[in-house]
């Protein structure tokens, strides 16, 4: 049952995932996010998502109804092994998919469900976050945007910050406060507006590596329908926390992300070898080696999570272990191609042998550990619901 | 997010587990530090175990085994190192077994693996001869002669020596030192003329000790057929995801125990898991713990599975990688077991500071983590 299903995969991949379309894009923010306004990176993007969203691959757990293929577990788990054996490049990089749509699931309504759920599964709005605020990072909770309450729509007013591709996306799902008059925690609110409407500016903020993934994000009385307020008033919180868990996880798979380039091999290409075979550089041998068995052993660990639903059963809290260590490994992994291609690496447009943007990545992957929360709040997280620390 | 275990595994974990804190508890393993005797392990106990079973977990039906593979048996050896139990288990079946099941003839096997099943056969395997393991570094001499063959050499850190009834000993038929090909294994009775042993105490109150070969003479049948460099390395492998398994209950034992402590101790009016700085150190063990045991857990699957030479050439990969990588975790978990506890871990009263000796040992055996990074990288292609 099972093999049929590989074979199948296999044969569809096969036939329908062109060469292009199997290898890494340089940036993560060079895969296709689609949308209104979807920047294409590779012309043969937008066709590559179309396919795989025809058969309900961009989210094949989802039901059908929703745009999904409403496979099990066990088959979406085969899909994800026959696409990483091919190189095939994630069709549709989605906050739709990955944070906005557990919470539509789980805290929306049938109606928000079906107006919403998809246009994220074919890639058609693109979503974007509005959760931190320049004074609220770690602290989320303290958060200040307001939303009036003014009968049938809310107006808001404030302003969100670190707000992920906040300049190509569609619409955003935001937390907003409706109460003051409550603990912190009690008054936030989860509503969904269009970036178009009036009172909404966007201003991108360059960042260390070059590129603007991250925006402030400005309120002036903007309008939200009543019918756009996810949940009930004052859960925003719990639906936050919900979502941050899968934002995590997200965010530590993009260390995921299958280069071409094997370290390992790139080292031997630069600096050869001793007289038995081994790596010349012993110091930088050893990095690659440990870096290598850290890899394998947290791949594999996600593995028998996905594979094993019972062996994930605590994944909320466990997520948080997964984004720590996931995105440690990934500035490690930055930091190993650097020492392989020395100096080359620091030259601003340099690019690796299959088109890694070497220099703008590994300043990137410094922000792996802080976006989403820090490694700092990952291991609070651990501590106290994990380990029940005091 | 480790694998669950089948129902059969959770069975004998916990029947290993109600076991040893009966009969092969911390408090045995004092007891017998302590002893006055020379012996390396305690027969009675040993026996026991058999009784359970627990010796033929890994060996075929057709032996007197239950064929549960070595997944079934690293769930004994975990239990083993969280109670930090004393037995033969490590030499005898471990590596003892394992040998003479991927080396030794039908008539070998048949001859040997059942009287290991029920405990009444006892083994060493006497191959290092150095203090880091370099399995072909081999100096021990085996020549053919007109009544079989004669060994001569000298082997160190041999375990439980003063004990078992053979020792399966690695010697060289051809070649030099350093050779991948000319190695022989033999079968060699405790008690053939011109074997000598030299128990010496280790910093884990296990026996180890030098194996001194004067001129030995066996007779052929002692001689395991099926020895080639690959099954050597394949052995090596068995025995380091076993060792990598006694590691892993080592690794949870210190972190349970000082998680414990963690909410029990109060210092400046607060319980000092209430600290972020300790907060942060157990977080960041508790999730190489994780590590440890999902790659302990597929070298052992990958050795169970393994059909073909592309299945052992995984599984062989995998045995190092768990060594190595239990080795740092393991290194991890004893340090900071101690460091957490305060004075209090530093004393020989208290247990927490007994698992890091045994650990220590165990990474050692059969190539630390240098040793087997080293092997990755090589097999890696660096």
């Amino acid at each position: 049952m099972s093999d049929s299903f590989r074979d199948e995969v296999r044969a569809w991949l096969a036939a329908h995932c062109p060469p292009s379309m199997r290898v890494a894009p340089p940036e993560i923010s060079h895969l296709y996010g689609g949308g209104r306004r979807a920047k294409v990176w590779h012309p043969d993007q937008p066709a590559w998502c179309a396919a795989m969203a025809s058969r309900g691959w961009t989210v094949p757990e989802w039901p059908v109804e929703y745009g999904g293929a409403g496979l099990s577990r066990e088959h979406a788990a085969i899909l994800r092994e026959e696409m990483r054996r091919i190189g095939a490049q994630q069709p549709l990089f989605s906050f739709g998919i990955s944070m906005l749509s557990p919470v539509l699931f789980k805290f929306g309504n049938d109606d928000q469900r079906r107006r919403f759920l998809p246009d994220i599964a074919r890639g058609a709005i693109r979503w974007c976050q509005g959760y931190s605020e320049p004074n609220s990072g770690s602290d989320l909770a303290s958060l200040m945007t307001r939303a009036e309450d003014k009968g049938d729509h809310y107006l808001v007013n404030g302003q969100k910050i670190w707000t992920s591709y906040g300049d190509e996306a569609d619409w955003m799902f935001c937390l907003v406060r409706t109460n003051t008059s409550v603990p912190k925690h009690e008054g936030i609110s989860f509503v969904l507006f269009d970036m178009n409407t009036p009172g909404v500016t966007v201003r991108p903020i360059k960042l260390i590596s070059g590129a603007s993934p991250f925006c402030e994000v400005f309120f002036e009385n903007v309008r939200v329908e009543k019918t756009n307020h996810v949940g009930e008033e004052g859960q925003g919180w719990a639906i936050a926390t919900y979502l941050l868990s899968h934002e995590r996880e997200m965010i530590s798979s993009l260390g995921k992300i299958r280069h071409d380039t094997d370290p390992g091999r790139r080292a031997l290409e630069i600096f050869g070898t001793d007289g038995e075979g081994r790596l010349r550089n012993a110091s930088l041998r050893q990095t690659l080696a440990r870096y290598q068995l850290d890899a394998a052993a947290f791949r594999l660990w996600i593995e028998h999570g996905e594979r094993h639903p019972s062996a994930s059963a605590g994944m909320g809290a466990m997520s948080s272990a997964v984004k720590y260590y996931g995105t440690e490994l990934n500035k490690r992994r930055n930091e190993l191609y650097l020492d392989i291609e020395g100096a080359d690496a620091l030259l601003w447009d340099a690019r690796g042998p299959a088109g890694e943007a070497w220099a703008r990545n590994w300043l990137r992957s410094k922000g792996n550990s802080i976006e989403g929360g820090t490694s700092e709040i990952q291991l609070n997280i651990i501590a106290k619901r994990v380990l029940g620390l005091p | 997010m480790t694998l669950p275990l089948t129902e059969e595994q959770e069975m004998l974990s916990r029947s290993v587990a109600e076991f040893v804190a009966d009969r092969a508890s911390i408090t045995q393993f004092r007891a017998w530090r302590d002893r006055t005797t020379e012996t390396a392990f305690d027969s009675a106990l040993w026996r026991e175990i058999a009784e359970m079973g627990w010796c033929g977990i890994a060996i075929d039906e057709a032996y007197g085994g239950s064929a549960l593979g070595y997944s079934g048996l690293a769930l004994v050896l975990e239990q083993f190192g969280r109670h930090l139990s004393i037995t033969p288990m490590n030499a005898t079946v471990l590596a003892g077994a394992t040998a003479i099941s991927l080396m030794g003839s039908e008539t070998q096997k048949t001859s040997w693996l059942p009287a290991i099943v029920d405990g009444s056969l006892t083994l060493s395997l006497a191959w290092g001869e150095g203090a880091h393991f370099a399995p072909f570094a081999v100096a021990t001499r085996a020549e053919k002669t007109a009544q079989g063959w004669q060994l001569s050499g000298v082997k160190h850190h041999v375990e439980d020596l003063s004990s078992v009834d053979r020792f399966i000993v690695v010697a060289r038929e051809s070649g030099r030192p350093g050779d991948r090909e000319g190695l022989g294994v033999f079968v060699v009775p405790h008690d053939a003329k011109g074997v000598s042993v030299e128990a010496t105490p280790r910093v884990d109150a296990r026996q180890c000790g030098t194996l001194t070969l004067d001129d030995v003479v066996v007779d052929d049948g002692c001689r395991l057929t099926g020895v080639t460099s690959v099954a050597l390395e394949r052995l090596a492998g068995v025995i380091n995801a076993g060792l990598a398994a006694e590691l892993l209950g080592i690794c949870e034992e210190t972190f349970a125990r000082t998680l414990k402590y963690l909410k029990e101790r109060s210092q400046f009016g607060k319980l000092i898991g209430s600290y972020q700085a300790l907060q942060h150190r157990a977080a960041h063990w508790f999730v190489e713990v994780q590590l440890a045991r999902t790659i302990v857990q597929e070298a052992l699957l990958a050795l169970d599975r393994a059909r073909d030479a592309e299945g052992y050439r995984q599984a062989d990969m995998l045995c190092s990688m768990a060594k190595a990588k239990l080795a740092q975790v393991a290194e991890l978990s004893t340090n900071e077991a101690i460091q957490m506890h305060g004075g209090i871990g530093m004393t020989d009263a208290f247990d927490i500071g007994l698992y890091i000796k045994r650990a220590r040992v165990l990474e050692q055996a059969y190539g630390d983590q240098h040793h087997h990074l080293d092997r990755l990288a090589a097999l890696e292609g660096y």
